[in-house]
């Protein structure tokens, strides 16, 4: 190596720091260096790809542990006084021995971290060490090598299922078409696949790719932690600029699929690229009780400085009544005495030193222990364990169990959380002519029975070949699903079972008659082809979206070996399986006859008519699942070439409603076969494959509410965008109707279609627009020289291509309109009224129309006939500061009444997101927030997450009361960060609310049991022991403090001082952490069947100020009790200090022991055991340590009483005395006035058929409100049967659209009758 | 903003073999179901007892308590007040005390002793084992300093510490230049008073009772924990080098030269007061005066002369010096206190007891059907 000048070195450093900062990195290729020195490398300044996460050091441990846990205040405490402790002139213990508690708790801390720290170290090396294929000039070739050999520069192969080593720009890859396909699920969970091209015309992509032939300049921003961005171009040698972004960046972390190979350049690498930027650790938040327990924390601190006040002051009393000098005023080595005033200066510092315990050094360090079991206990009920996606609930912030028991808002979002987020195709209207689809809606009826799978059968119930076919295969696949996934046996096994949204109810549409004689009639008369609307919805179904197409084949092909080996093993599969069909049929006949009874719509023969229709339609579903099964044992990946069947296709959507309508395009024969950057391929009905060259996509984005694709029609050759989205974004955009040019059909279309729109919404339908738009050539070839523009920018790029999408969809012509369902999950409606019986107000935050939100909020029984339902919309301010006030008023005066007086008064908001931006701000904020204080539930419609966390937080705020969010999509992330205590779903879409959440639980139903009773138990186990803690160490120090007005105030203490330590370290520490965390005050049975009992828990529950107090007081009470009954039996014989000692200390252990079972509500033999072993304990530790120590104070005093009756029986009566009060305050308050949790623990103990009886009997007790609830109403339902005109008209919701602005108060119906 | 995952979990993750709805495992070998075990302990429903106090529930445990701490209380009254107990204040504050010269003369330095004899009268004859104590008031044996001012290895017979004492005896460790065994202030405050009784019969002849000054000590005190440092028999021999404590008229080899195993630190006088007092008016054990065979009382009630030797001055802190003569029961001293606690807290008990029941009537019965308050 060439000597440099430390000078150069430094000047170097400092240039590798500026250019690391600067906002644009110019990368260039590192071959042509290869082999040189490192100083001389282009790319030097960029880390290298070698990560570290863990903490320390081997050799820096202890002073970098130590640093930080002096973080803690508490911490810094203890060692504070310890020091104190070595100066000699206040000193009140050996000054080594002060020393061990601290250390024991640092010791532990530490060993826990050293741990944690282990595990990340170990988990670096192994990926430090993964192997990956590097190209080196020298072999010409690609040789492997380890992760963090990987630098910026070079050149990374990623073959078929690896993961990617460093953020890798991709230059070539083995598609034909430059694509590569990536799974992101460890990222962010999603588990579709997603596409990634190659940045066009950068390489020559010959067969093989040739790096070195790579000369051009990588230009790319600063590393940043959005996943979902990135800009870069790339400087060509001839300085022609390639604008690339996240469509060509592979990210570290992925996993490529059915990709063979790709090739990228490292443009991050290591701790720069954007999973490592993401890579934020764990999430700390302090919980409601925490920070009370700071404040009494504080409490006891003063608490502590009076006390030695007191003691300081005392000593110098004491000292200025001596008249002479007493031989037991010890003076100084230099025989001085200190003057009364210095001395009691010097015994304030003694006493606390003595007095230190009343802080509770081991509280932190239990609570942490605790909630670790607790979350162990969450963790593993088997209540909040999903079968079907086989996860459990996550708890991923570590500390705040309790607050779950303390929830009174609950926030939460509506698709996917309260919905399955199965999106379901329900009906569609095109050109203004709807089309219900019964068939398919009684189709899905059947798959809701809890025996879906084998009742899947009876839509081919017809034709017996195919019944067997699909069974045949289904049984395999069911079988097979449970060879390897051992739990997925809910999920009827398709070969699409592995792919997101792609369960048979989502995949499989039963096509409408009426709507498949259209199709047919269209495709016969070819004449009309090319302007038949029909044709062009459907295209739009199966073009206009970003549903990436992967063959069954090439799918995670691991699957399949073991398919294959059960099929050979089985021989005797086909017949058993006939068997089965035979009964299963019979029994799905049973099934839809009682159907059938229920919906008299549907005639028999409708399935026979689907006879008459094109091949392809019947295949569909999972019909044809066989064929693709035995197809994957063999066929090797194919390319793109669309010369397979339908029925291997696989569609990997990244949204539920794209799947949706690709599906059901499908069902009508419209097949979307493949789909690469620049084409995409659709089969018709007729059976002919269309190729439409894909000029462009406009993405979606919550700002726009659609999304569209420009193609060119293969055959006509025009260019037709293609757009789908929300209802009033498309609206917006119509031009001339479409239907107009169409002759004799001159009705308006737009208004039809709006007409059902508004249908959909009322059935709680999720409703899109399809919308195409015919352009020019020369209007094209404007609009695509401005987005090419746009796209090359690395300034406001989002914004250009924003803008260059708004400037292209106008004038659009509308198609038609589709209603997708999205179903509730189950137990949805009793979760929300428990919740709500809980006395916790819900809020149900969604982007849905009103009139959708409002139907699903009768459906879960968010909103109740009798409730009062205020409708909120309008569309300036004035109105809105007048409509609030109106409103305001009302309810006042409806809270007022005096008719309303015995019950609650139900009042529910309904407010759209315009209006809710109005009202939340500045000027109007108080009113809505003292408004929504008197709701019982609110509904806002068609918010954006931005105004979801603003809701969070104002509520929040200015109310101070515990929230919580919950929701499962990239929407609520927000709202689930800005609330006390944030929930995700991990459900269908991705996993960025999960990551983002507190806990993470899989159906909304899970969320009941958290709450009443995992929160209620969390909540009052640890504020129970909390208090306990504080009591515990006041009553034993304060012990200490009595006998200081016995001995001058000159802090002495008469237990021996290892015995102290040992008291607080062992004998009383198990006891409270058993108490926090196995403590059961009522059973779950009884939280769950009277969810008012949650009440107990809110506000600040049972960890108060006057819980506090009173504990305090109690403690002063039972010290004083402790110390002066042996006081008074002892006083004036001939006892020694540390003989007293120990029946003090004795008393005191049983006092506290005793104390704590009066408080524990069930004892198990944990309990029993740790009780009894912490006094056994107490005992053999104690007389060991006297019976062995002879040099110390407390030699054989402890053998020396126990031998004296006296002993006994001075430890009885003040035991007895000490805890008579606590005791007889218990009785008297459980007897004469018990609070609502004794009653339940009363109930608790009955028999269980009983205590059923007394709980029904108690309900029905309580005030007429809630009757109400509890009354026989069947919410209307947005379910199967229900035809548009048969379902009465909500009076919300026909009104809730008025265009000016609507306020209805609806209470026509809160004044029927109470039901009795 | 997404938040990815720990990166550091890819592997992790893939060993589990699970994430949701993906598909990449399930090849190799069966996947473990996440499914938490359905056990008792797991799902938090171990059997367990729940009691709820309630006043029908505890109404046995008050009036149980009552029935048993009441007789308890009357017992331990009767027998503290069977416990005969005499004390005599010979401080000499009062002017008319016979003592009073002696107290007013002395002081630590003082070489020649002031002896006084205190007259008393027992009305009663005292049938057992007396013992007896004297008795300080207003002495804090228990300042923390003068507590930790000892060295108990020396005390134990570690030759080390015997001619270089630990730093806790400060300012009792040496005097002039030579080590002072023992060591401290509890040491050098030895209590070195001298206490004689003498029954005056009707001839008024002076007869001393006999005083045992062996077996005062706690039996571990005096074997285990003090012992003489070994080597010599010659005690002399044994504590050469070092120096007796100030306050000390003669060194610690002297203190009873008449028995050989109640010298040094292992003189019981020396133990008892070494043991410190855990209150600042206390009494330690003098002597004890054995029970003479036959009928005859210990102390047949009548005149006695008490003869002291007065040496320890007590004025400096307002102390008080009493001679206690006491008999002892399994109780100890007397001391009426216990007794009357046990009975005031046996009636508590059994008053309540009867107040729970009648509460048990009126409230226990409609105790169910109650509302839970919103």
């Amino acid at each position: 190596m060439m000597w440099r000048s430390p000078l150069a070195r430094v000047r170097d450093a400092l240039r590798g720091q500026k250019v690391r900062e600067k906002d644009l990195r110019n990368l260039v290729s590192n071959l042509p260096y290869e082999g040189l020195d490192k100083w001389k490398q282009p790319n030097r300044y960029f880390p290298g790809n070698s990560i570290k996460t863990s903490k320390y050091t081997l050799l820096l441990f202890i002073p970098m542990n130590l640093f930080e846990q002096f973080h803690r205040l508490a911490n810094l405490y203890f060692v504070g006084l310890a020091i104190l402790n070595f100066v000699p002139v206040v000193n009140a213990f050996q000054p080594e021995v002060a020393l061990i508690p601290i250390c024991v708790i640092l010791c532990l801390t530490a060993m826990k971290d050293a741990w944690e720290d282990f595990r990340r170290y170990q988990s670096d090396k192994r990926l430090n060490s993964m192997p990956c294929l590097i190209y080196s000039r020298k072999v010409k070739q690609f040789v492997e090598r380890y992760w963090k050999d990987v630098r910026v520069g070079d050149f990374v192969k990623v073959v078929c299922n690896e993961i990617v080593p460093a953020d890798l720009l991709l230059l070539h890859t083995s598609d034909p078409n430059g694509v590569c396909h990536i799974e992101t699920a460890n990222l962010d969970g999603e588990t579709n696949l997603k596409q990634r091209r190659v940045v066009p015309g950068v390489c020559i992509t010959d067969p093989e790719f040739e790096a070195e032939s790579f000369n051009s300049i990588v230009v790319c921003e600063k590393p940043n932690i959005n996943l979902n961005h990135f800009k870069c171009y790339v400087e060509k040698p001839d300085k022609d600029k390639v604008g690339a972004g996240i469509e060509n960046l592979l990210l570290r972390g992925c996993t490529v699929r059915n990709t063979d190979h790709a090739v990228g350049f490292v443009v991050y690498a290591g701790h720069e690229t954007k999973a490592m930027l993401n890579n934020n650790g764990p999430r700390y938040k302090r919980s409601k009780q925490e920070r009370r327990l700071n404040i009494d924390v504080m409490f006891c601190v003063i608490l502590l400085l009076t006390m030695c006040l007191v003691g300081a002051l005392g000593h110098y009393l004491w000292l200025q009544t001596l008249p002479g000098l007493p031989p037991y005023l010890v003076p100084h080595s230099n025989g001085h005495l200190d003057s009364p005033s210095l001395s009691s200066f010097y015994m304030f510092f003694t006493m606390i030193i003595l007095l230190q315990v009343l802080i509770p050094i081991s509280l932190y360090v239990s609570i942490e222990l605790v909630k670790i079991a607790q979350i162990f206990f969450i963790t593993n009920d088997i209540d909040l364990y999903d079968e079907e996606t086989d996860s459990q609930i996550q708890c991923r912030a570590l500390n705040i169990t309790e607050d779950l028991g303390q929830i009174e808002y609950i926030f939460t979002d509506k698709t996917g959380t309260l919905t399955e987020n199965k999106m379901v195709f329900r009906r569609c209207s095109i050109m203004g002519t709807e089309y219900p689809h019964k068939e398919n809606a009684i189709r899905q009826a059947v798959l809701t029975e809890p025996d879906s799978d084998e009742e899947v059968i009876f839509t081919q119930a017809p034709q017996a070949l195919q019944t067997q076919w699909s069974l045949d295969s289904d049984d395999v696949n069911r079988k097979d699903t449970m060879h390897h996934h051992g739990s997925r046996r809910k999920v009827p096994g398709t070969a699409h079972s592995d792919v997101a949204f792609s369960s048979p109810l989502e995949t499989e549409v039963t096509p409408d008659k009426k709507l498949l004689q259209q199709i047919s009639g269209a495709e016969s008369t070819s004449v009309s082809r090319k302007i038949d609307a029909y044709l062009d919805f459907f295209l739009a179904l199966a073009i206009c979206n970003t549903v990436v197409v992967s063959m069954a084949t090439a799918q995670r092909q691991r699957a399949a070996g073991h398919l294959h080996s059960f099929q050979t093993n089985n021989p005797l599969n086909p017949l058993s399986s006939f068997v089965r069909t035979v009964s299963s049929l019979r029994r799905s006949l049973t099934s839809y006859q009682r159907k059938s009874k229920r919906n008299r719509t549907i005639s028999v023969d409708s399935s026979i008519e689907e006879d008459h229709f094109n091949p392809p339609v019947k295949l569909e579903g999972s019909g044809g699942n066989t064929g693709a099964q035995t197809c994957s044992l063999h066929v090797p990946r194919s390319s793109s070439e669309p010369a397979v069947t339908p029925d291997m296709v696989c569609y990997e959507a990244e949204s539920p409603d794209e799947a949706a309508l690709v599906y059901a395009a499908k069902a009508y024969g419209f097949i979307l076969l493949g789909r690469t950057p620049d084409s995409v391929t659709v089969r018709l009905p007729s059976g002919e494959d269309l190729r439409f060259e894909v000029l462009d996509t406009l993405t979606f984005d919550s700002n726009r509410k659609r999304m569209s694709v420009l193609v060119r029609h293969p055959i006509s050759k025009e260019y037709v965008l293609y757009t789908k989205g929300a209802d009033y974004a498309i609206m917006e955009l119509l031009g001339t109707p479409y239907a107009e040019r169409l002759k004799g059909n001159q009705k308006n279309i737009a208004a039809d279609t709006q007409q059902h729109l508004d249908y959909y919404a009322k059935e709680g339908l999720r409703t899109l627009c399809i919308a195409k738009k015919v352009l020019s050539g020369r209007e094209y070839e404007s609009w695509s020289a401005d987005r090419h523009r746009a796209l090359a920018a690395i300034e406001n790029r989002e914004q250009l291509i924003m803008d260059t999408a708004v400037q292209i969809e106008t004038n659009l012509t509308l198609l038609g309109a589709t209603g997708i369902e999205d179903r509730l999950q189950e137990n949805v409606p009793d979760t929300i009224t428990a919740l709500r019986e809980a006395g916790i107000q819900v809020w149900v935050l969604t982007g849905d129309k009103p009139e959708t939100a409002v139907n699903i909020g009768y459906a879960c029984r968010l909103l109740e006939e009798e409730d009062l339902v205020i409708n909120m919309s309008c569309k300036n301010k004035l109105t809105c500061t007048s409509i609030l006030d109106c409103t305001l008023e009302e309810v006042r005066r409806y809270v007022a009444d005096p008719r309303n007086v015995d019950t609650t008064p139900d009042i529910s908001l309904v407010i759209d997101g315009r209006t809710l931006a109005m009202t939340l701000s500045s000027d109007l904020q108080e009113r809505f927030v003292e408004l929504a204080k008197h709701c019982r539930s609110v509904l806002c419609c068609r918010v954006t997450p931005l105004q979801k966390s603003a809701v969070v937080k104002i509520i929040r705020e200015k109310l101070k009361v515990m929230t919580l969010a919950v929701g499962d999509g990239a929407n609520d992330v927000n709202m689930i960060q800005a609330a006390d205590v944030g929930i995700g779903i991990s459900g269908q879409e991705g996993m960025q609310a999960v990551m983002m959440s507190d806990f993470a639980i899989s159906r909304f139903k899970h969320l009941k049991k958290l709450l009443l009773v995992h929160g209620h138990w969390c909540n009052s186990r640890l504020a129970n022991m909390i208090i306990y803690f504080f009591y515990k160490n006041t009553a034993n120090v304060n012990l200490l403090f009595w006998y200081q007005f016995f001995c001058g105030f000159t802090a002495t203490a008469m237990i021996d001082y290892w015995l102290m330590i040992f008291f607080n370290l062992f004998f009383t520490s198990a006891p409270p952490i058993m108490f926090g965390i196995l403590d059961k005050d009522i059973s779950a049975e009884m939280l769950l069947g009277v969810p008012e009992l949650y009440r107990t828990g809110q506000g600040s529950g049972e960890y108060r100020f006057s819980t506090f107090w009173v504990s305090m007081l109690d403690a002063f009470y039972q010290s004083l009790v402790c110390f002066f009954i042996p006081y008074l039996a002892y006083r004036g014989s001939d006892m020694d200090i540390f003989s007293f000692g120990t029946p003090v200390n004795t008393i005191s252990l049983f006092t506290i022991l005793l104390h704590l079972s009066i408080e524990i509500k069930a004892w198990t033999v944990v309990h029993w055991v740790i009780m009894l072993g912490s006094v056994a304990l107490y005992f053999i530790v104690t007389l060991a340590y006297s019976a062995i120590c002879v040099t110390c104070n407390a030699y054989w005093t402890l053998q020396s009483q126990m031998v004296d009756p006296m002993f006994y029986l001075v430890c009885i009566i003040t035991t007895v005395v000490a805890l008579l009060p606590r005791y007889t305050f218990h009785v008297l308050k459980n007897s004469i006035a018990p609070s609502p949790l004794e009653q339940a623990r009363h109930l608790d103990r009955m028999d269980p058929i009983t205590r059923d009886q007394w709980i029904k009997e108690w309900r029905s007790f309580r005030g007429g409100g809630q009757v109400k609830r509890s009354g026989l109403s069947v919410p209307p339902s947005p379910t199967l049967g229900t035809s548009v005109e048969a379902y009465p008209p909500s009076p919300t919701a026909s009104e809730i659209t008025g265009d000016e602005f609507t306020l209805n108060v609806i209470s026509e119906n809160y004044n029927r009758p109470v039901h009795t | 903003m997404i938040a990815a995952m720990m990166a550091s979990s890819y592997n992790a993750k893939e060993e589990d073999g699970h994430h949701s709805g993906s598909s990449s495992h399930g090849g190799a070998g069966a996947v473990k179901s996440k499914k938490p075990d359905n056990t008792a302990f797991k799902q938090q429903r171990l059997p367990a007892w729940q009691p709820i106090l309630t006043a029908g529930t505890v109404l046995p445990a008050f009036f149980v308590i009552g029935l048993i701490f009441i007789p308890i209380g009357i017992g331990l009254y009767v027998t503290s007040n069977n416990i005969k107990e005499f004390e005599v204040d010979y401080t000499g504050v009062d002017i008319n005390s016979p003592c009073y010269s002696c107290a007013k003369n002395f002081s630590w330095n003082s070489t020649q002793s002031c002896v006084c004899s205190v007259n008393f009268t027992l009305e009663q004859p005292f049938e057992s084992n007396v013992f007896m104590y004297y008795g300080l008031s207003n002495f804090y044996q228990n300042h923390r300093r003068y507590v930790k001012s000892r060295d108990d290895s020396q005390l134990n017979g570690d030759l080390s510490a015997l001619m270089n004492p630990s730093k806790e005896c400060e300012p009792y460790r040496t005097n002039d230049g030579l080590p002072i065994a023992p060591c401290g202030a509890i040491a050098n405050s030895l209590f070195n008073d001298t206490l004689d009784l003498y029954y005056v019969d009707s001839n008024s002849t002076k007869t001393p009772i006999p005083l045992a000054k062996k077996g005062i000590a706690w039996w571990t005190d005096k074997h285990v924990k003090f012992r003489n440092p070994s080597g010599n028999t010659n005690l002399t021999v044994t504590f050469q080098g070092t120096t007796k404590p100030v306050n000390w008229r003669k060194p610690v080899y002297e203190l009873d030269p008449s028995e050989a195993d109640n010298n040094g630190f292992i003189n019981e006088d020396f133990i008892v007061w070494m043991r410190t007092a855990a209150l600042p008016t206390f009494r330690k054990l003098y002597r004890i005066i054995q029970k003479k065979s036959g009928t005859t009382p210990t102390l047949p009630s009548g005149r006695y002369i008490l003869d002291i030797t007065y040496n320890y001055p007590v004025l400096s802190f307002d102390g008080r010096k009493r001679m206690i003569l006491s008999t002892i029961s399994w109780m100890g001293g007397k001391n009426p206190f216990l007794g009357i606690a046990y009975i005031t807290v046996g009636s508590i008990c059994f008053f309540l007891g009867v107040v729970l029941l009648i509460i048990h009537h009126k409230y226990d019965t409609r105790n169910n059907s109650a509302d839970i308050p919103n």
